[in-house]
């Protein structure tokens, strides 16, 4: 009997797969939200092999913030291609110019905030109702409370103080016409363990999260890319380093660390010693002790 | 408070690293955080921003020292008024084993929250205020872990410091604890004699204790067998989904996806497909990686059938010679989840394993009392946290084992339709 046993990459890979065919077959509409950061790509691979040897069901969506990486968009634009999968992008330039979202202004400005003014418009307009998504519990103590199946008003709204019990294996995707669920089939994996998963599936990943050479200003504690879209102040100096990003966000706000782990082994032995978290280099949680719930309750994911 | 963060993960071992989930419950009075925030300090699983943060807010509150409690704050209300509304989910890991906690507030109108936590637990970690020894809300947790059938319970005896580390005032309370615990279905409960605050005897051993000769908190959990907590004898594997690709590759695959209940499934395996109950063999079981000789709970892997048999959603995949029942009058053990009781006879959408059928109460038979076990047959009103024993009668017959035997063919959630909230969880008996 004692052979009868998963180790736990393989157990959170079995609840991850049973989460994403629950979705299939409790919703009519649902889509994959795709960043093409490392945590929506192992959802994408587990989809795969979830529904193998058929497709994955599923749209790919993508909002786009327009200060991306181009890395990331080469590599999304590749992937989609390779899984056949349909990519729809909501548009947060576009959002801006109809005049849906407001653009931050200052030296710290970032479309983070304004990005859930695309993503539930998207919603809206493609009638989704369940959106899978890569967040974490690990991530962030708002994000700790999180359900699987976390549901979502008709304003896409999130109330942690009434969420509905998730018991067993049971999970409740019921729902009103105009309400709409956020899916989290990596709900229980850490950082450590999206990173052994990758390594031990060969997942391939955009380039920005292996060690390479990139020009850089130091500001709030972190090596901060330079591109056209921000503004480098007269006391900042452009200088060139090896870095390398943990979590891909807008090009604007995410930070990377100094690194020579250019492999998966070296990235994986840098995580496990890593004394910091990995948001940590995100500008978009330090901005309060409660961003990210103040976010997730406006429809952020 | 400053350490080194030596790594868990730093061998190729963390690939064969084993799952345990286990439940916390106590009060905060209990040092329910500390010992958290001390299990997440010790095993070196905290990092440096999330420390420093700590320290921040412990000297806003004014505190001297590094409040490890604060470690596992929530949400903003919660932080305002120093409780937990809701299971938070906490994760760490040693290079034998990574754990998931599910972290429940021990507040009495809680129980709903506990008993979601303690569904999916391996383990169940209960607290102890030594000064108190059991009190009422131990023998709840108690219950509630016994009802829940979660295999291991550790009673973590806490505050040694404030009663002198004594021996006797230690074996007073693990007496106290095995006479009342003889009346629940426990199987295997084990006292460990601790100090949050302190760290004795949560990852390292206490000096201030020598008269204890188990083990410390963290061993415990590291070690505790759980190759048996599934069952891996009666074969169950209920239909999420047909995979059928239509694409010239595979023209005529016809896969059913799903997650194995419990039992081991072999390729060429007599299987019989209920409620149809026809019978044919298992011509493969698939993954993406390939086909599979066998597949055991709790793996997610699509079966092939070699005849063609109308199968959809909620059907069930068993093996002929050990078949689940087939019932459409069911008892249950309930907890009440939600604010809203019921009437009597009403109407709910119950689901259970991949099925969904419409159920009838049909009879509250008695409410529980979770501090005594006293059975009420008189007081049948039901709200909230209460939990009850219930007849159901469905619309369709469920292909259920008792709870007792399978936690999953075993286990059920009712639904309100107008509201869509999952108002009770059931275990049928």
């Amino acid at each position: 009997m004692s052979n009868y046993n998963l180790t736990h990459i393989k157990e959170l890979e079995a609840e991850a797969i049973y989460i994403l065919r629950e979705v299939f077959a409790q919703f009519e509409n649902p889509a994959i939200l795709f960043s093409g950061g490392k945590d929506s790509i192992c959802v994408a691979h587990l989809a795969r092999k979830a529904f193998f040897p058929a497709k994955i069901p599923f749209p790919f969506v993508h909002v786009d913030t327009g200060h991306n990486f181009p890395e990331t968009m080469e590599f999304r634009n590749q992937y989609v291609e390779e899984l056949g999968v349909k990519l729809i992008v909501g548009s947060v330039q576009k959002s801006i110019d109809d005049g849906a979202a407001t653009e931050e202004k200052g030296k710290n400005a970032s479309r983070n905030a304004i990005q859930t003014v695309t993503l539930l418009d998207t919603i809206e307009e493609h009638q989704f109702d369940a959106c899978i998504g890569g967040a974490r519990r690990d991530e962030e103590k708002a994000r700790a409370k999180e359900r699987f199946f976390s549901h979502r008003d008709e304003f896409g709204q999130w109330d942690p103080k009434n969420q509905r019990p998730e018991l067993w294996n049971i999970f409740n995707g019921r729902c009103h016409q105009g309400e709409n669920f956020r899916v989290f089939p990596l709900s229980n994996w850490t950082e450590m363990d999206v990173w052994q998963y990758i390594l031990s599936e060969n997942i391939a990943l955009p380039s920005l999260y292996f060690a390479h050479e990139r020009q850089v200003i130091r500001r709030s504690n972190t090596w901060l890319p330079v591109s056209d879209f921000i503004t480098i102040a007269d006391d900042e100096e452009v200088v060139t380093k090896k870095i390398r990003f943990r979590t891909l966000g807008d090009i604007t706000i995410t930070g990377g660390d100094e690194s020579d782990a250019d492999t998966l082994e070296k990235i994986v032995d840098e995580v496990a010693s890593a004394r910091q978290t990995e948001r940590g280099n995100r500008e978009d949680d330090k901005r309060s002790e409660t961003s990210m719930e103040d976010r997730k309750k406006q429809g952020y994911f | 408070m400053t350490q080194e963060k030596t790594t868990p993960h730093d061998n190729k071992g963390y690939l064969n690293m084993e799952l345990l989930r286990f439940t916390t419950a106590g009060s905060v009075d209990d040092g329910k955080s500390t010992l958290i925030g001390r299990l997440l300090y010790d095993s070196k699983s905290i990092f440096a921003d999330q420390l420093e943060q700590v320290a921040k807010s412990s000297e806003r509150k004014g505190l001297d020292h590094t409040d490890l409690a604060l470690l596992t704050d929530g949400l903003k209300d919660e932080r305002e008024q120093g409780i937990t509304i809701d299971v938070a989910y906490r994760y760490f890991a040693t290079p034998k084993r990574k754990f998931i906690i599910a972290d429940t507030p021990g507040h009495i109108q809680y129980t709903r929250n506990m008993v979601t936590g303690a569904s999916t637990a391996n383990c169940a970690l209960l607290l102890v205020d030594a000064r108190k020894g059991v009190i009422e809300q131990t023998r709840r947790h108690s219950i509630i872990a016994s009802l829940l059938k979660i295999p291991h319970v550790i009673v973590c005896v806490n505050k040694m410091d404030l009663v002198d580390y004594s021996n006797e005032v230690f074996e007073q309370i693990k007496e106290d604890y095995e006479a009342f615990a003889s009346k629940l279905e426990v199987k295997d409960v084990r006292f460990i004699p601790i100090s949050a605050l302190n760290g004795d005897n949560v990852v390292n051993r206490s000096e201030e204790m020598s008269w204890y000769e188990g083990s410390t908190l963290l061993y415990t959990l590291e070690n505790i067998h759980i190759g048996s907590d599934h069952n891996h004898i009666d074969c169950r594997f209920p239909v999420q989904n047909v995979i059928r690709p239509k694409t010239d590759k595979y023209h005529d695959y016809r896969g059913y996806a799903g997650r194995i209940a419990s039992g081991v499934f072999k390729a060429g395996d007599e299987v019989t497909v209920m409620p149809s109950g026809f019978s044919s063999k298992i011509k493969s079981i698939d993954t993406y990686d390939g086909a599979i000789d066998e597949a055991f709970a709790p793996m997610s892997v699509t079966i092939q059938l070699e005849d063609e048999i109308d199968i959809g959603r909620g059907d069930m995949i068993v093996r002929t010679n050990n078949k689940p029942d087939a019932i459409q009058d069911i008892e249950v053990m309930v907890c009440w989840l939600n604010g809203k009781g019921p009437k009597p006879r009403a109407k709910y959408i119950l689901r259970h394993t991949t099925s969904e059928v419409k159920a009838m109460i049909k009879d509250i038979t008695y409410k529980l009392d979770i501090s005594t076990l006293h059975r009420n047959e008189e007081d049948k009103e039901v709200g909230a946290n209460d939990i009850c024993k219930m007849q159901l009668r469905t619309t369709k017959p469920l292909l259920a084992d008792s709870y007792s035997k399978n936690r999953i063919t075993g286990s059920l959630i009712l639904v309100d339709e107008g509201t869509n909230e999952t108002v009770a969880a059931g275990m049928i008996v």
